[in-house]
């Protein structure tokens, strides 16, 4: 088990090289720099300016300045923000994404979860076709889609909840983006759930619980949830990342002061080091995440951990 | 599992009239994707007035606009996938085929790109090379190669183990010969039933891009913009938003279905898990 953590780090670090050289490398090759604009400055101010950020210095001794720094988690100073560094930023932002971002998940997991668990019980009724093909549409209707409409609705014709804006710690702030970001993987998880509950269900060891007689809710959640569960925690890699990418969408929408957003202003304002800090956070996450769902998977399946 | 559904058809009949229509209905119209009409903005959608769609912001007929936006949209998602499709098929192919070091290397290199985040990728690569609607192919199709990559190889892993490669092998066929004689035309039908899966992913890539403003230039429209366009107005004109997102998740909701169907005909080897 160690060992098997200890060789998926070790893979984390090339896998993080690649990505922070990629955003360094697509950023310089790029005409045109962060400090380019309309107005010609003054040659010194120019000059300052560029030596302040270390511009003036040639590309390799940028590019080993900027991984020692990312070695030591120093993201380096905002172009854009004068005096604030790009960590800075970012912890302004992420709690924002973390709230959405778990809201959103929670969201799905338990209307997905349920809606998947109840089809499985009865598959082929309307209480399997009437959710599974509503499912359908929730995976083809993308979230900048559902987004603008769950505003439309709740917001500007309902008048329940507020349409943007951000609120530290209010629920009534976070409900529409969280759902709008939640449905696509509502409808995926349901999708999951279902087919592997149908699975489980179908195994000889239920049998044997229905032919003692238990009630179907015990048989479901004693016996069928923890096999259908180990799909799940697979596709939760995937959806996290999702998650978080999504965001992007969701903070643009909705007006949140996400790191999504600050990556899209930064991008278009050739922030460097918000554009390279956020896309190598996001990768680390990834990573992340997705050691967390082997970890879990591991847990779940004692045949995965006699494997490991 | 092998059973057909009767979605598939309706899915292609729907597809094959929205591709119709995306043909011809801008080159049957009066109006122009275009010339802003300035007595005519925000006509609604009725029948009588010429306008089906109604117009839009700038007064432009929104039927031949959202047309358009099928026709680039679509262009996108094929021309995209299709670079995809090669990349995937080309690494996945010499992967299995080859086995052993380079098959680590090639399949380690797969693995790594898994966990790079792709949509801050390519925002940066349309931020940072300009607007070109080239690079927006390139871009989503080079980084969508992955799913095609590993099943490909899977797949060419499977297919070397035949009898007839092994009859090929020691009549001393070459290697560049084995690969496109034997084992890219089993691949055929696997890599159709995915290609047709991945066109609904970019045309969703693509209509992101274009919604956060990075996508087609105006006044050229993809269905992604055209939404964009809507959640702006949809205070007072909510069909402006509706009637570009419904022909959007039609679209999608086809090639899904259509895709579906087509893996489970063509590829035995995949269960119904829920994961496509």
């Amino acid at each position: 088990m160690l060992r098997f953590l200890l060789q998926r780090l070790l893979t984390a670090i090339p896998t993080l090289l690649v990505i922070a050289t990629l955003a360094f490398v697509l950023l310089h090759l790029a005409p045109g720099g962060p400090f380019d604009s309309d107005k010609v400055l003054v040659p010194q101010i120019q000059h300052a300016i560029e030596s302040r950020y270390h511009l003036d210095e040639p590309l390799w001794r940028q590019y080993l300045r900027y991984l020692g720094e990312l070695a030591r988690g120093d993201f380096g100073p905002s172009f854009q923000y004068r005096n604030t560094s790009v960590n800075e930023l970012i912890a302004q932002g992420l709690p924002v994404d973390a709230a959405i971002g778990s809201a959103a998940l929670l969201l799905a997991l338990l209307l997905g979860g349920a809606t998947g668990l109840v089809a499985a019980t009865r598959p082929g009724s309307w209480r399997d076709q009437l959710p599974m093909g509503l499912a359908v549409l929730g995976i083809s209707i993308p979230v900048f889609v559902t987004a603008p409409l769950l505003i439309l609705v709740f917001a500007m014709r309902l008048h329940w909840l507020p349409s943007g804006d951000w609120v530290a710690g209010s629920w009534r702030h976070l409900l529409l983006p969280a759902l709008a970001l939640a449905l696509p993987y509502t409808a995926y998880i349901a999708r999951i759930v279902r087919a592997a509950a149908i699975e489980a269900l179908g195994q000889p060891y239920i049998r044997t619980a229905r032919a003692k007689g238990l009630p179907t809710h015990v048989i479901v959640l004693r016996h069928a949830l923890r096999p259908t569960l180990m799909p799940l925690v697979s596709f939760l890699g995937p959806a996290l990342a999702g998650v978080l990418t999504g965001s992007i969408v969701v903070e643009q929408v909705f007006g949140l002061p996400g790191i999504g957003r600050l990556f899209v202003t930064g991008a278009l304002n050739r922030d460097y080091t918000v554009v390279t800090g956020v896309t190598v956070l996001y990768g680390a996450l990834i990573i992340g995440f997705n050691l967390l769902v082997d970890l879990c998977y591991a847990w779940l399946d004692p045949r995965v951990r006699a494997r490991t | 599992m092998r059973r057909t559904r009767p979605g598939a058809l309706v899915a292609a009949a729907l597809l094959a009239l929205i591709v119709a229509a995306a043909l011809l209905v801008p080159a049957l119209s009066p109006y122009d994707y275009a010339t802003p009409v300035w007595t005519k903005i925000f006509s609604g959608p009725s029948v009588s007035g010429g306008h089906l769609f109604g117009t839009d912001s700038l007064g432009r007929d929104l039927l031949v606009r959202v047309m358009w936006g099928c026709r680039i949209s679509l262009l996108v998602g094929i021309a995209a996938s299709l670079i995809s499709v090669v990349i995937g098929v080309c690494w996945g192919a010499l992967a299995g085929y080859a086995g052993g070091r380079l098959d680590g290397v090639l399949m380690r290199t797969v693995d790594v790109l898994y966990a790079v985040p792709f949509i801050p990728f390519v925002i940066v690569l349309e931020v940072a090379f300009g607007r070109n609607f080239l690079m927006v192919f390139i871009a989503i199709g080079a980084v969508s190669w992955l799913d095609i990559a590993r099943i490909v190889r899977g797949q060419t892993l499977a297919i070397c183990e035949q009898e007839y490669i092994e009859a090929a092998r020691a009549l001393g066929v070459r290697t560049t010969t084995m690969i496109r004689r034997h084992v890219l035309p089993n691949l055929i039908g696997l890599v159709a039933a995915y290609a047709t899966l991945a066109i609904p992913g970019v045309i969703l890539f693509e209509a992101l891009l274009s919604f956060l403003g990075l996508g087609v230039h105006p006044p050229l429209a993809s269905l992604g913009s055209l939404v964009a366009e809507g959640a702006n107005e949809m205070q007072a004109n909510p069909y402006l938003l509706i009637i570009p997102a419904a022909f959007l998740a039609t679209i999608i909701l086809c090639l899904n279905r259509l895709g579906d169907a087509l893996r489970d005909a063509l590829d035995p080897r995949h269960e119904e898990d829920g994961h496509g």
